[in-house]
């Protein structure tokens, strides 16, 4: 417990210094324009980061993320140009449904027919995305598909102090992380992933539900990213089959990993997930506002992800040095 | 040993599924197909709404030339998509392959294979600037040279020439918007423009992600902006949306002083919504169908022989009229359009 | 963990698996004249292998990754980051020799940083190669941006050189003669019969002498390697580097591996099988392209087989033991 609070203090630290550092270089980083800007890059990336935490936890990982959202987006999208003046919570209903069944067939892959996370994630990564333009037909959504109130998602929020606007979008996303945190922490269900992850083996003997557990988390994380889906239509205003959250596992596996979740499985946290998302939206704006180039952006993906997996191992070789002193 | 015919199974499957041959081309009756031509567009990639309205061009020509026509196009954008469809185009033998081109250089090499076959090769809005020897002809959107123009006079228009002004691109290395934007340096030099003042050009990749949140960057970095152009689909739509967002746009809820006016180069379906609800007074686009149009006429025309593409040469195409090929045999497809709440009713690609 | 009378089985079993694809690629030959009357041309055939080169000598490399019991997803942004630099080495003056032992050493290092994170840090190699998937082509990417490198135009169209007297492509022809080294390492030496005994119980191969570590060092640095030549291959048939060369073909390439009847668990697999998967692949590809079938039809049938692959195999694997304990049983 205590290294998890030490991850997120430590990323917690990084956020201050990346924004000190950048509002040195350029002052109007602080201003709630860029603060703004930051608030509403993270939303996203929360809402599929919890699912792929709980993934990562379990000693999995699911880098067909994006190609959910994408496939969500575009099946809302399509069913809201179909049905004009439809109710965006039955649309957000649509989305979830149809993530949560594309989540399902990963952790019934998994779980039931033993095929590795990392393969049985890359084939439907391919797969999903190939469906993305077949059910469209190679077209993309529109800004005057998408209903009016999808647009508010965005533009509106229940708070506002000094032009910083909480977005309904982040509102949504934080909410989730509070409920994923309590789902992790005070049920039943959620405690198993946490065995599941720390020694499937002890999980197993002692009666754990393992396979519905890993099997929930792939669901839940289809889910998630089927619901990011619709906020991504809400976001940038239209669905397109190729740019749809392309490329975006890696993007999420940065921000767990630096997270403080535990690669080698067992531990993490939501809250270290939803500050990750925080620190990578404001490396980015930074980057952005100080006129940086941003063909960095993988590279700085690339070092955080391996820069996480250090700090764990290194952790992981102190414990047991420690255990054998 | 099961398992080897489930995998069977499985693989029959997937190719029973898959469309069969001839699907998506215009059916032909079976005594001529010998003598038809058939022509194939390969756009940059499928699922750009721009290339929609060029095969729509593609379609009404080769119709209009008793053409087969059909499109196949990579699923992403990048250099090397597009050499495995352009050999297998070689292989089905078709008599004319337009392209717009993901690379000017990469596919240098198997388009040539193609020449050599006695394909005629047309470029569709993307040309292979500096190595024309290796296509035919090309159809360009428009006379660039005057996007420059018609953009800095459109946002000067606007903002009443006089203000801060911003450009959204897309690549750092994209040929076209680069020789766009000096252009429109080149215009800003002008007396008239005297007042407004290029504060900054970025690049969003034409990611959405990337693009929003390089504008979101440049309305902290300039408060007093006055106006972005962004000559660019996804970099249009995707500003109009931060700008509708922030409220900042004039007569915005938000907007600070008169507000940002935006304009670019956009798709009327992709722009609509802001046109009808103020967040964008105009901006601008050509037919992208009469690119289509143009290339499926030149090249069943060139590959008849009744056609040599020659610098200065005046053509007459039907329906669109009379066209000159210019020094690096391009031409023209059509003027650059100014769409605002007037007329966009009546676009719709 | 270690099964009685192993050896004879695996051997048994080892034919089978190549005869997974074998079939596969008869009816993939039916299916695809079929489908277009364009397909069955023995010289467009042959041409067209050198597009999968590249895959071919990544997949080789893979085979040995994934029969030690490991993945290495960064196998094309390793070959994008070298197929940057060695353009620009030969942009900067260097003779090809020159570059080409760069290019080889470059490819080796960066799997050497896979194999060093997998074996010494004891992290997952799905992860370490997540994350070097990013890092490398992210340099590349810093180094270029969207923009291109162009090779001199005497090194430009490997791809279009054939065997003298023969109408074999030179790529082929290369592609043939390293996998027949990869599968002669595989099986007749001892790296070979290390890395299926570490694939197979790393412990027990451990503590049996094995230098667990160094083999699977080995293994990434020479999937680095591979990648490295055949970034090479990609700069001299495309005739310019960019960091988005190959983006997304590790899904093609450890496909290949699978569906060859290597074991996604390790300790079992050959090159052949490997290599008669990738020809499947590619039939299916040329044969899908030359029907004019879209290519995001392509993307859900690869993504789709490669599922299917592994769930069938491990059905077969499933039943395959039930039958195995039966057997036993009634000994």
């Amino acid at each position: 417990m205590k290294i998890t609070a030490l991850r997120e203090f430590g990323v917690l630290l990084l956020l201050v210094l990346v924004c000190t550092v950048a509002a040195i270089r350029e002052p109007r980083f602080l201003e709630p324009s860029s603060i703004n800007s930051i608030l509403l890059w993270a939303p996203l990336l929360i809402v599929v980061g919890i699912g792929q935490m709980m993934v990562i936890v379990t000693r999995g990982i699911d880098v067909s993320v994006g190609s959910m959202l994408g496939l969500s987006g575009m099946l809302v999208g399509i069913l809201f140009r179909s049905q004009p003046g439809l109710n965006v919570g039955l649309g957000v209903l649509a989305g979830v449904g149809v993530g949560f069944l594309l989540g399902s067939l990963n952790g019934a892959l998994i779980t039931w027919a033993k095929v590795p996370p990392i393969i049985a994630t890359l084939g439907t990564l391919s797969a999903f995305r190939g469906l993305i333009f077949i059910v469209s037909g190679g077209e993309q959504i529109d800004g005057n598909d998408l209903p009016v109130a999808l647009n508010q998602w965005t533009l509106g929020g229940p708070l506002s102090v000094g032009g910083v606007t909480i977005s309904w979008l982040l509102a949504m996303a934080l909410a989730l992380a509070g409920a994923a945190a309590w789902f992790l922490a005070k049920t039943r269900a959620g405690r198993d992933i946490y065995a599941l992850g720390s020694n499937p083996e002890a999980a197993r003997l002692r009666g754990v539900p393992v396979n519905r557990a890993q099997f929930l988390v792939y669901a839940i994380t289809g889910a998630l990213a089927g619901l990011a889906g619709v906020m991504y239509a809400s976001r940038f205003g239209f669905v397109n089959p190729a740019t749809a959250g392309q490329g975006y596992e890696l993007t999420v596996i940065a921000a767990v990993a630096i997270g403080g979740t535990k690669i080698t499985g067992g531990s993490g946290s939501i809250l270290g997930v939803v500050l990750g998302c925080f620190l990578l939206g404001a490396i980015n704006v930074a980057l952005a506002v100080l006129g940086i180039e941003a063909s960095w952006q993988l590279l700085v993906y690339g070092v955080v992800i391996l820069l996480a997996l250090l700090i764990d191992a290194a952790t992981r070789r102190t414990l047991e040095v420690r255990q054998v002193a | 040993m099961k398992a080897h015919w489930i995998g069977l199974l499985a693989l029959a499957c997937v190719f029973g599924c898959a469309p069969k041959e001839e699907a998506n081309t215009s059916p032909g009756t079976p005594s001529d197909t010998g003598k038809k031509l058939s022509v194939v567009y390969i756009p940059k990639n499928t699922g750009n709404p721009y290339f929609n309205d060029v095969n729509r061009g593609f379609e009404e020509a080769c119709k209009e030339v008793g053409a087969d026509f059909t499109t196949v196009g990579p699923a992403s954008a990048e250099a090397t998509s597009q050499i495995p469809i352009i050999k297998e185009q070689i292989q089905r033998g078709v008599d004319v392959i337009a392209i717009s081109a993901n690379s000017k250089d990469a596919l240098n090499p198997v388009l040539d294979q193609a020449k050599a076959k006695g394909i005629v090769v047309i470029t569709v809005d993307s040309d292979l600037t500096d190595n024309e020897s290796h296509r035919d002809a090309c159809t360009i959107p428009t006379d660039f040279s005057k996007i420059g123009e018609g953009q800095v006079a459109l946002l000067g228009k606007l903002i009443g020439n006089e203000g801060e002004i911003a450009i959204l691109s897309a690549t750092t290395d994209a040929t076209n918007q680069n020789a766009w934007i000096e252009k429109m340096k080149e215009e800003l030099k002008k007396p008239e423009f005297s007042k407004m003042k290029l504060v900054e050009i970025v690049y969003g990749d034409d990611e959405p992600q990337k693009s929003t949140t390089e504008c979101e960057a440049l309305l902290t970095k300039h408060p007093n902006l006055r106006g972005i152009i962004s000559p660019t689909t996804v970099g249009v739509a995707a500003a109009a949306q931060v700008l509708e967002q922030r409220g900042v746009y004039a007569g915005g809820p938000k907007a600070v002083g008169k507000g940002v006016e935006l304009t670019g180069l956009g798709t009327p379906d992709q722009m609509r919504r802001f046109v009808e609800s103020g967040v964008v007074k105009a901006f601008q686009l050509w037919a992208p169908y009469n690119e289509g149009f143009l290339a499926a006429y030149i090249g069943t025309q060139m590959k008849q022989g009744k056609l040599k593409p020659a610098a200065g040469m005046e053509i007459d195409v039907p329906k669109l009229g009379k066209r000159t090929f210019t020094e690096k045999l391009e031409l023209v497809g059509s003027p650059l359009v100014t769409f605002d709440k007037k007329n966009i009713g009546e676009y719709h690609f | 963990m270690p099964r009685p009378g192993v050896r004879s089985r695996c051997g048994r079993l080892h034919k089978h698996r190549e005869l997974i694809p074998a079939v596969l690629v008869v009816v993939a030959f039916i299916v695809g004249s079929m489908q277009s009357r364009f397909f069955l041309d023995s010289r467009y055939l042959l041409d067209s292998s050198t597009l999968y080169a590249e895959a071919g000598l990544l997949a080789l490399g893979m085979t040995l990754v994934i029969i030690s019991g490991n993945i290495d997803l960064s196998v094309a942004s390793t070959l994008a980051l070298v197929a940057v630099v060695s353009a620009n080495l030969l942009d900067a003056g260097w003779g090809l020799p020159a570059v080409v032992v760069a290019a080889l050493a470059l490819g080796a290092l960066l799997g050497c940083i896979n194999g060093c994170l997998v074996a010494y840090a004891g992290i997952p190699s799905f992860m370490v190669t997540v994350g070097t998937l990013a890092l490398y082509r992210g340099v590349a990417q810093a180094m270029l941006g969207a923009e291109s490198v162009k090779m001199p135009s005497e090194l430009i169209g490997i791809d279009m050189k054939y065997v003298p007297g023969t109408v074999v492509p030179v790529s082929l022809a290369g592609l043939i003669v390293i996998a027949t080294v990869c599968g002669l390492v595989l099986n007749r030496s001892v790296l070979g019969h290390w890395v299926r005994a570490v694939g197979t119980n790393e412990k027990a191969s451990f503590y049996s002498g094995v230098p667990t570590a160094g083999v699977k060092v080995a293994v990434f640095a020479i999937a680095g390697m591979l990648a490295g030549l055949a970034a090479l291959h990609i700069d001299s048939r495309l005739g310019v580097a960019r960091f988005d060369h190959a983006r997304g073909l590790e899904v093609d390439v450890i496909t290949a591996v699978v569906l060859g009847g290597t074991s996604i668990f390790g300790g079992k697999g050959s090159v052949l099988g490997t290599m008669l998967a990738l020809l499947l692949i590619a039939l299916i590809r040329t044969g899908m392209g030359v029907a004019n079938v879209k290519a995001e039809y392509q993307l859900a049938v690869i993504g789709s087989l490669l599922v299917i692959t592994v769930v069938a195999t491990n059905l077969g694997e499933r039943l395959a033991s039930r039958g195995r304990v039966k057997m036993r049983t009634q000994k």
